[in-house]
């Protein structure tokens, strides 16, 4: 029989998260990681500005704040000055993927020692559910109430597929929150992403779809089966490289 | 058997577990949290797989399950 508790790495607070929302289970697998591989006393994560801004209330370790998009910048200096230390980032689509492009292919490129926690709901969350660069086609938001065009909004930008073009790059997996299966999977792909990093092997990136029933208009579970049956089409599944 | 603890007071009311426990072993709750919330409980009388997919599932991480 097996058992199950929460993670030491993760405090016994009440988050300020929407009901659903991904971000809860997400914090709770890097923590499990974090466990699981004996590295809590060495790890420092870097919080994004965008949901999880303070996602360092509910870590049970060491973590710096970034300005908005610029938390590779910092996580890149931190693990240079402290190499011993198992640094990651936790960044949403906005920040990494709007706002922090220039930074995250940069410090891809220069194949930077780090591990990165994607998390793509594929709206702005905190500023009010508006249309971010991963929004699906057709998807409607705040700002695009007909839905995204493609003439006029361009196309979902993917990140993961642009980055493990590159070099530097070690490791690029793409997970969902879609089910129980969905994010047992994605708690693997994090792990690998930390062992990279423990090995040296490089940058290293999880990018997970996960659920905003709040600003895509939809209970909790339809959420996770908008992401089965729609998000999963336009970002496919599977390790990049 | 397996025994689910749920920390009432954490929960959100999401209903993520119920969805996911494949005997319907957990129901939403007429009652309300201190965060006015109807939270969920797990039924003590039901024969849980123990399969953990309600507390792999819970945003909240206030699903524990013990043997």
């Amino acid at each position: 029989m097996r058992t199950f508790k929460r993670p030491e790495s993760l405090y016994d607070n009440s988050t300020h998260y929407c009901p659903g929302c991904g971000h809860g289970i997400a914090h709770r697998l890097v923590a499990q990681v974090i466990d699981e591989l004996g590295i809590r006393e060495k790890v420092i994560g870097v919080a994004p500005v965008g949901c999880a801004v303070v996602a360092y209330d509910y870590w049970n370790f060491d973590c710096s704040e970034a300005a908005h998009g610029r938390a590779l910048a910092v996580a890149t200096a931190i693990k240079r000055v402290h190499p011993e230390n198992i640094v990651f980032t936790y960044q949403g689509d906005g920040d990494l993927a709007a706002i922090g492009t220039n930074e995250t292919i940069h410090a891809a490129n220069r194949g930077e020692n780090l591990t990165v926690i994607f998390i793509n709901n594929a709206v702005y969350g905190m500023t009010g559910g508006q249309m971010a660069p991963t929004t699906l086609l057709h998807q409607k938001t705040s700002t695009s109430l007909e839905g995204r065009n493609a003439a006029l909004h361009g196309y979902p930008l993917k990140i993961s597929e642009m980055l493990a073009l590159l070099p530097g790059v070690c490791y690029i997996e793409r997970v969902a929150f879609d089910s129980p299966q969905g994010i047992l999977k994605a708690q693997q792909a994090v792990k690998l992403a930390f062992e990279n990093q423990i090995n040296n092997l490089g940058f290293s990136l999880v990018e997970i779809l996960s659920p905003c029933p709040t600003y895509w208009g939809l209970n909790p579970k339809a959420a996770l089966d908008w992401i089965q049956e729609v998000m999963k089409k336009e970002f496919p599944l599977g390790r990049l490289k | 058997m397996a025994k689910v603890i749920i920390n009432v007071q954490k929960c959100k009311g999401c209903l993520l577990c119920l969805n996911f426990c494949p005997k319907g072993l957990i129901k939403k709750s007429k009652k309300l949290n201190l965060r006015s919330l109807n939270y969920v409980e797990f039924d003590p009388q039901g024969e849980c797989l123990g399969c953990l997919q309600c507390a792999v599932v819970c945003p909240e991480c206030c699903i524990e399950i013990r043997e």
